[in-house]
């Protein structure tokens, strides 16, 4: 027979019946139908129409049954508060009983019962039971004592527990000292200013010995009351410690912690050249190890102390760094704790491991755990200045994964690493541009335009990268706007030329379409700037930056000695103060570390010598937008250079603003034939109007940059005018390499012999508004060309042909320009060679094959990636001599040897090796073996790599081996490729 | 304090609700259930804080228990004691499941009522409770059966009947190497007074009354006066459970052993037992006092013949005493009548790593894998470890494995994307090796597969972490039995916890 039964009556007539049973007369009915209320109860029925009949129920000598009524007493009584009096009798009839348990349990249950009318009842009864000969009742009588006073504190004041509560503090039984301390731990909470935990040696001595004897929770009750002591002096701090320490071994992870917190802050006390201080941290770190070894919840919970512990204490785990390496299986919130303190330990003599573990992350599938360990290493790099280096480099490698996010990632920590080590890193500069296209994250776009705007100089194309986050400027999160504006402007202070009009569309689109004030600000604050002392200005916005500090977050110092004095509880693990997520007067007030001995303050009362504790200057901490404010403190830093007070809207500076605008607008409006409508806010007393008078301020001349900026064709081009008459000042510096190729002299029509691949599409036109390109790679006669179908699809001419290579594997360019001679008509497809050199920038790509191409016309620019044969960059004198070739196989080591398979070939040994000639692969002997054919054969890359193979090739087997050996092993999947569809074809 | 706590079933029903405090609502059973149980996958962190109220849950099988509070309450303490409550009620009815829960709603909310007092946790040792709670578990039809026993059972009959294979498997060495005992009868506690079948429904002398109440409270809370054996005994299981993180080359990351020491004592009276091992400060203490006769002798068996470890840290069961383990580092308690855990260590210097894997794995083109892994066995050939088991991941695209090994079954299992290769037995110092061919569906994810790292389980008889039981002395004075009269049993089994090999 089970208890689940009672969950399954559903019947109509259910109370009428349970009604009848518990009237019934038979001891074993009522209990069965009391268990049906409860069960009722449980599942939300309302079963309170019962409450008479059950309480009828309550005066038996059957404890089982006692328990059951008043289980159900308890839920009910303060719904029906004048029935729960009823009960009454029965309470202090049964704190009378002879059987302690019977005594304990009406004290215990009454407390429960929240009607003041009973409250009144419950005095006596508890004063009896608070000095009862059983220790269970008084151990029990204690905890009411805290009930009683949640319900009343006043009552409780008055009938004077509180003194017969401190009184049990000296109990002889460890259980009623452990209830006592809870209880007075609790009513003092709400009491901030009593002085009801009156602790003084005499009382902590009584703690400590019943330390040594009560239960596990018991223990925890009183180590975290200790905690709440200041000793007087260093002596008694260190026998306290002394007493405690041995609890660092209980199995119970609460208590470890307990202790561990009253360890830390009785430490605070203990002058540090004090043999015991080193003791006792040396004793602290195995304890916190262990606490990695509990379940996965306690886990969490210790991880996030010992962070904690941690900022406050480097010293007591600095050699624990292994045991925070991650588990595959840990639970996530495991996982991610784990790392932050990893980043807290790492240092030089650690780091190397660290790097290495977090590569590893990097790579697993939680995405939010992915991003930290990504985040992590950028930390790392700035923390240890040794391993910065390597911390890029791997952040490198990981952005060729070309994951999204972890690009993302890496991007903003890579900016955080220029921060810290200007003028060092900026060599990945170019690997980052790469990846511009992927970033569709507020905080990496603004990273990145951070990056381009501090690096303009550097960036051959700074001002189109920008722009092209300008054309969806309003659909930017602000953090991008804002950066966009400044990076703007920075560009435009490093390249004044060619960026005019760049800085003056971004200036219109921050001050006037814009409705953010941070925008509107900053963007005046720049015009303002700008238009009135350009130096200044320069001096303002390029000034040099503060350096960043290693730690981004830590916790700032008062809060972290207050949540150390909170260790074990949930503010130590939200890493939050109580009155943070604690309602009321409960847990409010603020828990200080002790000062130190050697402070010569006077320690007597905890709120003093508070500050000695902190004797490190707190290290600065970066906001999250570091750089962003950097630059608005720069811009408070620096005094004005030059034309006087701050903006006043009479004062000079507000006429050059008016200026600055004023010549642009009328400009603009001479271009045009008609004035457009002039999008002016006029809700701000900074707005400008237009101003035909130019006074100059020195070395700028403003009317001159209106000027430009009205004959600006971008503005032009933004007001509607035809694309076609688009000034050569605009398509000249899409890119500085561009300008070279337009020189080289053009494509020569080639002898056929060597493998090509069949075109494939590259561009399809939807990407390229109406350009379509497809293309092959051919070498012919020497000379590497790279061929291709231009197809104008869209409705309008396509003119102004250009393009240009990324950097790649083997250094391949455009040996010339795209001749593409006369305009492409819709519909129109046109057939171009490009001849190809190999001295080109070398970058590794990935895959190594992979070419990345711009392409531009009078419409836009496109870019598009695809791969070429590696055969193509066969060279025709790559026949090795035998015996060269022989001692090379032997020299090359055997792990670089490659094996692959070429299936479904039908071609004889001599067909094949014919045809590799054709595309410079040279068969330098044969040998037959068992009826196999093994060709040995050579061949030679651009850039002077060898690559030596044997091609097995038995006959009636369609199936052939190749082994590649090269002293690049890298190449040999792009040489094996080649090789199938060489032979394939 | 704890304002409530809640059980719930993987639905979200609330099977047991108990509210300790005024300022927790009804509504914190919903707030749950919506914001944890229905939102599984978002839930980052065993604390949830939903408007300004506080969570704690812990899950087993698919059963949540949940505490609830508006305080700045000790964390760790409510994991512990939710633990706690997980074993209280497990000791009462077994697994917890909701069939079990539902069945013994009475019996829970009755501990409740004892174990948590207006939130404050109180004693709560189940053989304590066991004197004086009235409702009684009511197990389900799915039992657990005490496997521990069982293989104890069957080691005693292969040592008196020699078959070799289980006695190096589970090896079970009697304290006293001289004294083997007989047959079965050995680990039935001799039922004079069972201590597993006590209830007292309502104690009816005085005496009685107030020997339970000043049990509960007192100093020896976790055992009850007047237990008698007619046999007594004793069984020590050192289990440890050996860590290791491997790189592909073959250095150790990482490598822990936890273990623990437990005990089952069937023993009469209130006995004071001392505990022995080979741990190094104590062997070092009284290698200077110049008697270490004792160490040199006792070597109980097992897979080396290390003199002394050393031990990073070790948590003890609340009988010890630990200001005397701090003062003295000797052992001593008062156990716990029947099954605990005495104690738990740590050990991270010169542990033996009972086997070493070896992963190649080659990318053969985009669409095939070859793996191969060897795995030596490194420990004393007349040793046999058991249940190997190694497990090699495979890409999320694999289409098809073809695997060979040389020695016990290897089988491609779809579902858990992996190889999973199982090995009875083997011998120490000997090798293994499987090849796997990986057959890849071509893919167009950009994202690389992470190669989760090979990981292996296996038993092995021995401590990996060296540890030998010197001796464990009882002593009880009132009662007429001495320390030689108890027979006492030690078993060593190393298993693997997370040990894992990068590939």
């Amino acid at each position: 027979m089970t208890d689940s039964k009672y969950f399954t009556t559903t019947k109509k007539g259910e109370i009428f019946e349970l009604k009848a049973e518990l009237n019934s007369d038979k001891k074993e009915k009522k209990k069965e139908a009391v268990k049906k209320v409860i069960a009722s109860m449980t599942v939300g029925k309302d079963v309170s129409a019962l409450f008479p009949d059950v309480v009828n129920c309550m005066q038996t000598d059957n404890l089982e049954l006692k328990k059951l009524v008043y289980l159900y007493l308890m839920n009910y009584a303060k719904s029906q508060p004048d029935m729960a009096i009823m009960a009454v009798n029965t309470f202090v009839k049964d704190c009378e009983d002879p059987n302690p348990l019977i005594r304990a349990l009406a004290v215990r249950t009454m407390g429960c019962i929240r009607v003041d009318k009973i409250t009144e009842y419950l005095c006596e009864p508890l004063r009896k039971c608070l000095k009862d000969e059983d220790p269970y009742v008084r151990k029990t009588a204690a905890v009411c004592v805290a009930k009683l006073h949640d319900i009343n504190a006043q009552l409780v004041e008055d009938q004077g527990f509180l003194d017969t509560l401190k009184d049990l503090i000296s109990d002889s039984n460890p259980m009623v000292v452990a209830n006592a301390v809870a209880a007075l731990s609790e009513i003092a909470e709400s009491h901030p200013n009593s002085n009801l935990l009156d602790l003084n040696p005499q009382t902590i001595n009584k703690l400590l010995t019943a330390l040594n004897e009560c239960t596990e929770w018991g223990q925890i009750f009183i180590l975290d009351c200790l905690a709440n002591y200041t000793p007087r002096d260093d002596r008694e701090s260190q026998s306290i410690c002394e007493r405690v320490t041995p609890r660092l071994s209980h199995a119970n992870s609460a208590v470890v912690l307990s202790a561990v917190k009253v360890l830390m802050k009785f430490m605070e006390m203990l002058p540090k050249d004090l043999d015991y201080y080193g003791t006792l941290l040396k004793k602290l770190a195995p304890p916190l190890v262990t606490l990695l070894s509990a379940e996965p919840e306690l886990q969490y919970v210790a991880l996030r102390n010992i962070n904690l512990i941690v900022q406050r204490r480097p010293e007591i785990l600095k050699h624990e760094m292994k045991v925070f390496f991650v588990k595959y299986n840990d639970p996530i919130y495991v996982k991610l704790e784990k790392l932050d303190i990893m980043i807290r330990l790492a240092s030089q003599a650690n780091i190397a491991q660290v790097l290495a573990e977090l590569k590893e992350y990097a790579t697993e599938v939680d995405v939010d755990f992915v991003r930290k360990a990504v985040r992590a290493i950028g930390r790392c790099a700035i923390k240890v200045e040794q391993s910065a280096e390597r911390c890029v480099s791997t952040l490198l490698d990981l952005i060729q994964t070309k994951v999204n996010y972890v690009v993302q990632e890496a991007i903003v920590v890579i900016k955080d690493i220029f921060r810290k080590y200007p003028n060092k890193y900026e060599s990945v500069i170019a690997t980052l541009c790469e990846n511009l296209d992927s970033l569709d994250e507020p905080e990496a776009r603004a990273a990145m335009i951070w990056i381009v705007g501090e690096y303009a100089e550097r960036i051959d194309n700074a001002d189109e990268l920008l722009e092209s986050f300008l054309e969806g400027f309003h659909d930017e999160s602000t953090q991008v706007q804002l950066q966009l504006l400044t990076a703007i402007v920075k560009l435009f202070l490093k390249k004044p030329t060619e960026t005019q009009e760049l800085v003056q569309q971004v200036l219109s689109l921050a001050t006037q379409d814009s409705d953010n004030p941070d925008l509107r600000d900053r963007g005046y604050i720049y015009w303002r700037l700008l238009s009135t002392d350009p130096v200044a200005a320069k001096e303002v916005v390029l000034a040099e930056k503060p350096l960043i500090s290693e730690e981004t977050d830590l916790i700032e110092p008062t809060l972290l000695e207050e949540l150390i004095c909170h260790i074990g509880t949930l503010a130590s693990v939200y890493h939050k103060p109580p009155s943070a997520f604690v309602e009321g007067s409960r847990g409010v007030q603020h828990k200080r570390l002790p000062g130190s001995a050697g402070s010569g303050e006077s320690v007597d009362s905890p709120d003093t010598g508070s500050a000695a504790g902190v004797s490190e200057a707190p290290p600065a901490v970066i906001p999250s937008q570091g750089d962003l404010l950097g630059d608005l403190l720069n811009l408070d830093l620096t005094p004005p250079t030059a034309t006087g007070p701050p903006p006043a809207p009479s004062s000079g500076m507000q006429m050059g603003a008016m200026d600055l605008l004023g010549g642009g607008l009328d400009s603009l409006m001479g271009d045009e034939s008609e004035p457009p409508p002039i999008p002016l806010r006029t809700d701000t007393p900074q707005s400008p109007q237009l101003s035909h008078q130019s006074p100059s301020p020195p070395d700028y001349s403003p009317t001159e940059l209106g000027g430009d900026l009205g004959g600006s064709p971008a503005m032009g081009a933004g007001f509607g005018a035809p694309a076609a008459a688009m000034p050569a000042s605009f398509s000249a510096p899409v890119s500085g390499g561009l300008d070279d190729l337009f020189d080289l002299g053009g494509g020569v029509g080639m002898p056929m012999g060597a493998y090509s691949p069949p075109k494939t599409v590259w561009l399809p036109a939807m990407k390229a508004k109406g350009l379509e390109i497809s293309g092959t790679f051919a070498r012919r006669a020497g000379v590497i060309q790279m061929e291709m179908t231009l197809t104008n699809k869209a409705m309008s001419v396509m003119t102004d042909f250009a393009i240009q290579f990324n950097r790649n594997s083997f250094g391949l360019a455009p040996a010339g320009p795209l001749q593409v001679l006369t305009p492409l008509s819709p519909n129109q497809s046109i057939e171009v060679a490009l001849p190809l050199s190999t001295v080109g920038p070398v970058m590794k790509m990935e895959p190594l094959s992979n070419l990345q191409v711009a392409v531009k016309n009078n419409i836009d620019v496109f870019y598009f990636s695809c791969q070429y044969p590696i055969s193509m960059l066969f060279v025709e004198d790559g026949k090795m001599e035998r015996q060269v070739f022989l001692a090379t196989w032997k020299d090359i080591p055997n792990d670089n040897e490659s094996q692959f398979q070429i299936k479904d070939c039908h071609l004889s040994s001599d067909a094949a090796s014919n045809k590799l000639q054709g595309s410079n692969v040279f068969t330098i002997a044969k040998r037959t073996v068992e009826g196999q054919d093994m060709l040995y054969q050579s061949m030679k890359l651009t850039n002077g790599i060898w690559v030596l193979a044997e091609l097995r090739v038995q006959a009636g087997n369609p199936n052939y081996t190749v082994s590649l050996k090269c002293r690049a092993p890298e190449v040999s999947q792009c040489v094996f490729q080649s090789y199938e569809a060489m032979l394939k074809n | 304090m704890i304002g409530g706590l809640f059980i719930y079933n993987h639905k979200g029903e609330v099977l047991i609700s108990r509210v300790y405090r005024d300022d927790i609502g009804r509504n914190a059973v919903d707030a749950f259930r919506v914001n944890v149980i229905h939102a599984r996958q978002q839930v980052r962190s065993p604390v949830t804080n939903i408007a300004r109220t506080s969570f704690f849950h812990v899950k087993r099988s698919n059963i949540w228990l949940a505490a609830v509070t508006k305080q700045n309450v000790n964390a760790a303490m409510v994991f512990e004691f939710l633990y706690k409550m997980c074993d209280v009620m497990t000791a009462y009815f077994g697994k917890i499941s909701e069939e079990n829960i539902k069945n013994n709603f009475v019996l829970i909310y009755e501990l409740l009522d004892e174990i948590l007092d207006f939130g404050y946790p109180q004693n709560s040792e189940t053989g304590a409770l066991k004197t004086f709670i009235t409702q009684q578990g009511i197990k389900g039809q799915h039992q657990v059966i005490n496997i521990t026993h069982c293989s104890s059972v069957r080691f005693i009959v292969s040592a008196c009947g020699a078959v070799p294979y289980l006695l190096s498997a589970l090896l079970m060495i009697p304290l006293h190497t001289f004294f083997l005992f007989s047959a079965f009868s050995a680990y039935q506690p001799s039922p004079f007074v069972s201590s597993d079948t006590v209830s007292l429904p309502v104690p009816q002398t005085k005496e009685e009354q107030s020997q339970i109440t000043s049990q509960v409270t007192g100093q020896i809370g976790w055992r009850r006066e007047g237990i008698k054996y007619r046999r007594n005994e004793l069984f020590l299981d050192v289990l440890e459970s050996v860590n290791l993180l491997m790189s592909p080359q073959g250095q150790v990351l990482s490598a822990h052993v936890s273990g623990r020491v437990v005990m089952k004592s069937y023993l009469s009276g209130m006995p004071e037992c001392k505990f022995g091992m080979n741990d190094k400060i104590v062997i070092d203490k009284q290698g200077k006092g110049g008697a270490s006769d004792e160490a040199g002798k006792s070597d109980l068996g097992g897979g080396s013949g290390k003199q002394s470890i050393a031990i990073d840290d070790c948590t003890f069961h609340q009988c010890v005493r630990l200001s005397k383990f701090d003062s003295e580092r000797s052992i001593s308690f008062i156990p716990p009548d029947g099954e605990y855990e005495l104690m738990r260590y740590r050990t991270t210097k010169d542990i033996i790593l009972p086997f070493r894997v070896i992963p190649l794995v080659r990318e053969v083109g985009r669409t095939k894998l070859e793996v191969k892994v060897v795995i030596k066995s490194n420990f004393k050939p007349s040793l046999l470890a058991q249940k190997i088991e190694v497990r090699i991941p495979t890409p999320l695209n694999t289409s098809g494995v073809q695997v060979i090994c040389m020695k016990g079954k290897a089988k491609y299992k779809a579902s858990e994307n992996a190889i999973v290769w199982k090995i009875k037995r083997m011998a120490g110092m000997k090798e293994s090796q499987i090849s796997a061919e990986i057959e890849l569906l071509p893919t167009n994810d950009k994202k690389k597969w992470a190669r989760p790292p090979i990981s292996m389980n296996f038993e092995v008889p021995f401590a990996p972490s060296g540890l030998k039981v010197r001796y464990l002395k009882v002593f009880e004075s009132k009662l007429n039995y001495s320390d030689h009269d108890v027979i006492k049993w030690v078993r060593y089994i190393g298993r693997s916890g997370i040990y894992e090999t990068r590939c």
